[in-house]
């Protein structure tokens, strides 16, 4: 009875309502991105581009606050085709490269917002999130990222793991491999966008993480680790969203904090055969000789 | 019945380049239909960039590739270069290459029966549901060149097949390589290792940016060819009707006793 209150009270407020919907297709979303990511061995590029936007939604607040997700739109998608861009050549090696864009972009959004603007509450929601304020916009934006990633992870289902798992084979087998990053980046830069003000910017890359991750350890099988992974990064949402409401912390500390907690467990309780999966994602693997000694 | 073979692949005075650094130069040769071909060389010699020439990924700075209308060519890449970590089950890696597909992800009926057609055909049907670190060597080897078979290719262009396996492994896939070559399967792979691979090929280029020689074994493994080729004098020994190779001279001082 006690846990069936502590479920519905809090739904009687409409911005919870809104928040624990808002949580749960974060998760599902960053959730179905990250395996892409994770596997890509990319995460840092979508730590890397959360604060990339972050500069961009600082900037865009300045000129007009309606637009500000336009521009940190544009500012996002930009900063993901050139950090695209820039990895794929080999002359300036590609984490170096986004260490430089995008915390010069994340400081400059600090330091624009400090000089200029109001160093408010919507400062604070940008980099830690919140489930005050949530609008229907936003819901709605999120939904239409949600059902674009949706299409393109089934319509390019094929495509997408072979050019995941061998880049230059399925270059060579027909996969347009430029293009599909090409679009996986504009869409992990509109799923940044889309989940900035509930989970925020400093700690969206933990959700695109750590899904993925448990997920892996959980399966041995690509299709299962995409659903496993947009389960477990919508039920991340949903329950941090509740230990928020009780906690009275900000939305994305918990929804991130579950997830570690989740992860911790995933470790624990599988042994040593998932800890290995998850650990070793090096492209290189190396036979151990067992040297017999010689008499 | 012999029916003739067909040039697949025509290479005729080729030269690349990676900026500055000439890979290939002046390169001609010829695929044919019927033919178990591999390239020799030694590290840096270009064969990586002939085979992609072939494939069609590295475009030269000189010269011309003509390939036979409507040709289909299949590519096996280095077990070294794969993340052996990655979540895939043997079915799953085999199906990817199925490009055509319905909006939803899900294996057909007829897509599944082609899967496990190819697997069986390569004797690895029990392993599909296994992970792909799962596998043995060799197995890994087939599973790559059933995923190349599910897009029935005419030519299978493999980078290195055998650096890294053991000597059953090396055995085992040249007597696949064989085995779909007399089914009519055209096979060019690259190589570094002359006693393990080329010797027992019927056919090879040597390769050093230019092609050396092209021939048979007993054409083309020479001390004179194998010096050109590799830049070291090498010994040629005969050994049950095969050719082997061994280094002029001890490399170090030997110890006495």
């Amino acid at each position: 009875m006690q846990v069936w209150s502590t479920l519905v009270d809090p739904l009687q407020y409409a911005f919870f309502q809104k928040g624990l919907l808002v949580a749960a297709l974060s998760g599902t979303l960053l959730g179905l991105i990250g395996v892409y990511i994770t596997l890509r061995g990319m995460s840092y590029i979508g730590h890397g581009l959360a604060h990339a936007i972050f500069g961009g939604f600082a900037a865009s607040q300045l000129i007009t606050s309606g637009l500000y997700a336009f521009g940190a739109g544009i500012w996002g998608i930009a900063s993901a085709l050139a950090i695209n861009a820039v990895s794929r050549k080999h002359s300036i090696s590609a984490d170096a490269a986004i260490g430089v864009v995008t915390t010069a972009s994340f400081a400059l959004g600090i330091a624009l917002l400090t000089k200029f603007g109001a160093r408010g509450p919507s400062f604070d929601n940008a980099l830690f999130g919140s489930i005050l304020g949530i609008s229907t916009g936003q819901i709605i934006g999120l939904s239409l990222v949600m059902i674009v990633t949706l299409i393109f992870v089934i319509v390019r289902y094929r495509a997408l793991l072979f050019a995941t798992f061998d880049p230059e084979v399925a270059d060579v087998s027909g996969v347009n491999v430029a293009r599909n990053d090409a679009v996986l980046m504009v869409i992990l830069s509109l799923a940044i966008l889309a989940t900035l003000t509930v989970i925020g910017v400093t700690l969206v890359a933990a959700m695109l993480v750590i899904p993925a991750v448990v997920a892996r350890m959980w399966t041995d099988s690509f299709g299962r680790m995409l659903w496993l992974s947009a389960a477990i990064g919508a039920a991340c949402g949903l329950s941090g969203m509740y230990l928020s409401y009780y906690v009275g912390v900000p939305s994305g500390t918990m929804i991130v904090l579950t997830g570690a907690a989740v992860f911790c467990v995933t470790l624990v309780v599988s042994g040593a055969r998932g800890r290995r999966r998850a650990i070793s994602w090096d492209h290189h693997t190396e036979d151990v000789v067992a040297l017999t000694p010689v008499r | 019945m012999l029916t003739r073979a067909e040039c697949l692949i025509s290479v005729r005075n080729v030269s690349s380049a990676y900026g500055d650094n000439l890979a290939l130069h002046d390169v001609s040769m010829q695929i044919d239909s019927d033919q178990l071909t591999g390239i020799v060389g030694p590290s840096g010699s270009g064969k990586t960039t002939l085979l992609r020439t072939l494939l069609g990924s590295v475009r030269p700075v000189a010269g011309t590739v003509t390939r036979s209308p409507g040709l289909a060519v299949s590519y096996v890449p280095q077990l070294e270069t794969v993340n052996w970590n990655f979540p895939i089950t043997v079915f799953e890696c085999v199906l990817m290459a199925r490009r055509q597909h319905r909006a939803w992800p899900r294996p057909t009926r007829a897509e599944r029966a082609d899967v496990m057609a190819v697997l069986e055909r390569l004797g690895i049907a029990e392993l599909s549901d296994r992970h792909i670190r799962a596998l043995s060597g060799g197995q890994q080897q087939r599973m790559f060149v059933a995923r190349a078979l599910l897009r029935n290719p005419t030519l299978l262009l493999m980078d290195e097949p055998t650096s890294g396996v053991d000597v059953n492994t090396r055995h085992d896939m040249l007597h696949m390589l064989n085995e779909l070559n007399a089914e009519g399967l055209a096979v060019v792979l690259t190589t570094h290792d002359l006693n393990g691979i080329a010797a027992h090929l019927p056919h090879l280029v040597c390769l050093n940016r230019s092609v050396i020689a092209t021939g048979s074994p007993a054409e083309v493994i020479t001390p004179e060819v194998l010096e050109r080729t590799f830049g070291a004098r090498m010994e040629v020994l005969e050994h049950l009707g095969m050719r082997v190779v061994v280094d002029e001279a001890p490399a170090l001082p030997r110890a006495v006793g």
